[in-house]
């Protein structure tokens, strides 16, 4: 099984192929809806405000060759004001459709980390970048909590707990490929075969 | 005056979320030990439902959420005779927000307007509470913890339906169902459970539908006619073959639960709630003794 370490190389994306387990260690950042709405408008779309510009060098910095994980974790704030991770399993990707290119190539991310799957305009993006879609296991919160050695950080914790920017180091994640840089993905082959089958089971 | 009006439940209701959220039934726990053997050896299938098994373990062993989505806490109360409703409301908000506090939940409570996270799960009509009086001394509690990605994919049709060739009845109603899984793919978290109400208006038949998910997994429709419809919609939501997670497999769907509710003659509703594996629900009951309160939980 290949462990991937970030920051991942565009070779080591390119030799993945739709169904590989994989395990990720390194620096990931948590992003969901709201960080994402967020790094679109305040970013990539208008102009950089002086007061985001510090964030914005930082997440440059981290996501080149690096990975964003969907999710909204469960996280305890310890007595010396350190915080762990209680419960962080994937959300679902397919909100973040009409962002995740333009984010995918504007950090040159190498993956997105999720559940459920996305659509045609990230598989572009994964193709052209190159970069890839983790699929991690949806509710397996706990187990992939304990994967989560150290938090390093979080932005925008005004958007409430989920929705924050978690900086996290991980070590061995298992997640599956099930979107690879070649325009293979799992969601749309089982999409396909269930509804072949479908129309089976319910004729017109 | 009911003796219950005088304590304070909230540590009882704590320990009811606390269970919820941390150890998965043992029915749904058998499930999907069960499934795990009917996939592939080696395949992304078996692998995810390994990997579901070993973290429902980590999270009793830790007592840390089984899914970091807890999800909307739907409480269903009976209460008897004189029990204030309202009491019981602020006992289940007190606990939901030491719950949080407790990290068994996650802040889950978002203002519709302004976006602002509660910070405890209380909120505009959060929990979700439903009472009933009844005959009983005691105070039953059934309590679901409903996650947001399968609330997504839960779906309600409005029969006939022309483009599934769905008319009013049972084969009408086997037809969105299946489209329904169809539609969910993996994005719920398969396998999951579906509950089904037939019937009533679209706000009662969603509640009915969600009651149906507190269901045992191996108990029977009274009804003849639901208990093969369910048997049915289990066996060929499964010949989708979308699987745990959707990467593909045998199992897409532990178990089918339909009920039913009375409706307009205008209006046919088939309401589908589907429920993710993580089918987190736990139930009490309160009792009054000399002076006390004796608690079970189950």
């Amino acid at each position: 099984m290949p462990k991937l370490t970030t920051p991942i190389s565009d070779d080591e994306i390119r030799a993945l192929k739709a169904g590989d387990p994989v395990t990720l260690s390194g620096i990931i950042i948590t992003g969901r809806d709201a960080a994402h709405k967020f790094m679109i408008e305040h970013f990539i779309k208008n102009p950089i405000a002086a007061e985001d510009q510090a964030l914005h060098d930082e997440l440059k910095r981290l996501l080149d060759g690096g990975i964003i994980y969907h999710c909204g974790p469960v996280v305890k704030k310890n007595e010396d004001g350190s915080w762990s991770f209680v419960a962080a399993g994937p959300t679902t990707s397919i909100r973040e459709e009409v962002y995740q290119a333009d984010i995918i190539r504007y950090f040159n991310l190498k993956g997105v980390i999720g559940k459920g799957g996305m659509k045609e305009r990230t598989l572009q993006a994964c193709a052209d970048q190159p970069a890839v879609y983790f699929h991690a296991i949806g509710g397996a919160a706990s187990l992939i909590a304990q994967s989560v050695q150290e938090v390093l950080g979080v932005h925008k914790l005004e958007f409430g707990i989920p929705e924050a920017m978690w900086v996290i180091r991980v070590q061995d994640f298992p997640v599956v490929v099930t979107m690879d840089s070649h325009g293979r993905s799992i969601h749309d082959l089982v999409e396909a075969r269930s509804k072949e089958k479908l129309a089976k089971l319910i004729p017109a | 005056m009911n003796r219950f009006n005088e304590v304070d439940l909230s540590d009882h209701f704590l320990e009811l979320i606390r269970r919820a959220a941390t150890i998965l039934p043992n029915d749904m726990r058998s499930a999907l030990e069960k499934a795990k053997t009917k996939e592939e050896s080696g395949s992304a299938a078996e692998d995810a439902l390994d990997t579901i098994l070993r973290n429902v373990e980590m999270a009793r062993e830790h007592s840390t959420p089984i899914c970091q989505d807890t999800g909307t806490p739907i409480f269903e109360i009976n209460y008897p005779l004189g029990v204030s409703t309202r009491k019981l409301a602020d006992a289940v908000r007190r606990a939901a927000a030491s719950a949080t506090q407790h990290s068994y939940l996650r802040p889950n409570a978002v203002d519709s307007l302004t976006g602002k996270n509660s910070g405890d799960n209380t909120g505009i009509d959060f929990p979700t509470m439903h009472f009933q009086e009844w005959e009983q001394d005691s105070i039953h509690v059934d309590l679901l913890l409903k996650g947001g990605g399968c609330e997504n994919v839960s779906t309600q049709y409005k029969l006939p339906n022309t483009r599934l060739n769905a008319g009013r009845d049972l084969e009408g109603v086997r037809r969105v169902v299946l489209d329904a899984v169809f539609q969910a793919q993996g994005k719920g978290c398969a396998p999951g459970v579906l509950g089904v109400a037939i019937g009533g208006d679209r706000g009662q038949s969603y509640i009915k539908s969600k009651r149906q998910l507190l269901r045992p997994l191996e108990d029977t429709n009274p009804n003849p006619e639901l208990s093969a419809l369910e048997e049915r919609i289990h066996q060929e939501a499964n010949e989708l073959g979308i699987g745990p997670m959707g990467f593909g497999g045998k199992t897409t769907v532990l178990s089918t639960k339909i009920g039913t509710l009375h409706r307009l003659p205008a209006s046919y509703f088939v309401s589908v709630a589907y429920m993710c594996w993580a089918n987190r629900r736990a139930h009490m009951d309160l009792r009054l003794t000399d002076d006390a309160v004796e608690v079970s939980y189950a």
